[in-house]
């Protein structure tokens, strides 16, 4: 594959650069990206990864746009209030490149469809509002062996982390159980600043970029913690745990389970344990 | 001198909205029934009602999660920071 003349021109600022050369760009045509969630998160790493010439980007999102989303949700516009998230985001991604496929899955992720959705990708980004689904892409990932970057937001806190199955620490073996339901409430009820998710969205997009270039260290067994009152920014080591359910040494989860009995078991276990 | 923990955003209602407080302890356990005294309510974000380490907060004595030391047994000592990192869903 060679590049035409209009993709020199347009990827010519990141062509020149000492890492990524026209072999570079080529990767970023030829890889595939599916982006869990068109909101907070998914809105900045899929508009950088488009923007980039990365060449495939699937969309995951069953919501339509509301006009609270547009505060922070930077793929869509006000005419879109009502429209299907992924329609709004292929258009607006479309008209950004004309370079690059967008595949709009207007679904919610399950055990059941997960693995047939992941398996086109090469990488996976976890824009995700909710604790069920992203026990489900990681434990799916994990299973697949797609390297995920994942990226979690609330209030003015932001998090993100590389996972690269077989090499570094799962989700998992970062927290091990979910909360209760109702404990750690989300966007929706605790409010967040438009920022912190370009923050942290725009953090996953470079992830992506670098591996598919294969340039630079991942942001692997590290958990990036972003302090936007204070603005600042801490790494804290994230090991392997070997006694992880799913990428430990004996693992006891070999396929994708029930999520949301999963993350609603934790809130019965809490109650029992209270009435004993 | 004393040990700096790092409050994260969902638990600063507990510390009169301090994003880091002060405290003292010769371990993560004595930290916590420490911080209890000044904040009570802080120390069942931290345990869960058996007693055990909830497994969705995780306490890092600097750079290093505790889970991976000797859990509450972990000694501090002056100087050290403590951040609290909780699992935070939204996107």
């Amino acid at each position: 594959m060679s590049l035409r003349d209009d993709q020199v021109e347009r990827y010519s600022r990141q062509i020149i650069l000492p890492n990524v050369g026209g072999k570079g760009q080529e990767k970023l045509l030829n890889a595939k990206v599916l982006v869990i969630g068109a909101g907070g998160l998914g809105s900045p790493v899929s508009l950088y990864l488009a923007s980039a010439g990365v060449g495939k980007i699937g969309i995951v999102d069953s919501d339509a746009v509301e006009l609270n989303n547009l505060q922070r949700q930077i793929l869509h516009s006000t005419k879109n209030v009502g429209v299907p998230k992924v329609d709004s985001a292929r258009e607006r991604l479309t008209a950004i490149n004309t370079d690059i496929a967008v595949i709009p899955y207007k679904t919610r992720l399950t055990s059941e469809n997960i693995l047939d959705i992941i398996k086109d990708y090469d990488i996976i980004v976890d824009g995700s509002d909710n604790f069920p689904t992203r026990y489900l892409v990681n434990d799916a990932c994990v299973l697949s062996k797609k390297p995920l970057s994942h990226g979690g937001i609330f209030r003015f806190d932001g998090q993100a982390i590389t996972i690269v199955p077989g090499k570094s620490a799962c989700y998992r073996c970062l927290f091990p159980e979910p909360p209760p339901p109702g404990l750690v409430p989300g966007c929706q009820e605790a409010g967040i600043l438009g920022a912190v998710a370009g923050v942290i969205g725009v953090i996953q997009a470079n992830e992506v970029l670098k591996l598919i270039l294969g340039i630079g260290e991942p942001l692997a067994g590290r958990l990036l913690v972003f302090n936007a009152l204070d603005s600042t920014f801490r790494i804290v080591k994230v090991p392997k745990n070997e006694d992880c359910p799913i990428c430990g040494r004996r693992p006891t989860i070999t396929k994708l389970i029930d999520y949301e009995e999963f993350c609603q078991l934790r809130a019965k276990r809490g109650i029992e344990r209270k009435e004993k | 001198m004393a040990i700096n923990v790092r409050i994260p955003t969902p638990l600063q209602k507990l510390t009169k909205n301090n994003a880091e407080v002060e405290c003292t302890g010769s371990t993560i356990r004595e930290l916590i029934d420490n911080l209890e005294k000044e904040y009570p309510g802080l120390k069942e974000r931290f345990y869960d009602e058996g007693g055990r380490l909830r497994r969705f907060i995780n306490i890092y004595v600097n750079e290093e999660d505790i889970r991976f030391l000797q859990k509450d047994n972990t000694p501090v000592k002056d100087g050290d920071e403590v951040s609290i990192i909780p699992a935070i869903a939204g996107g």
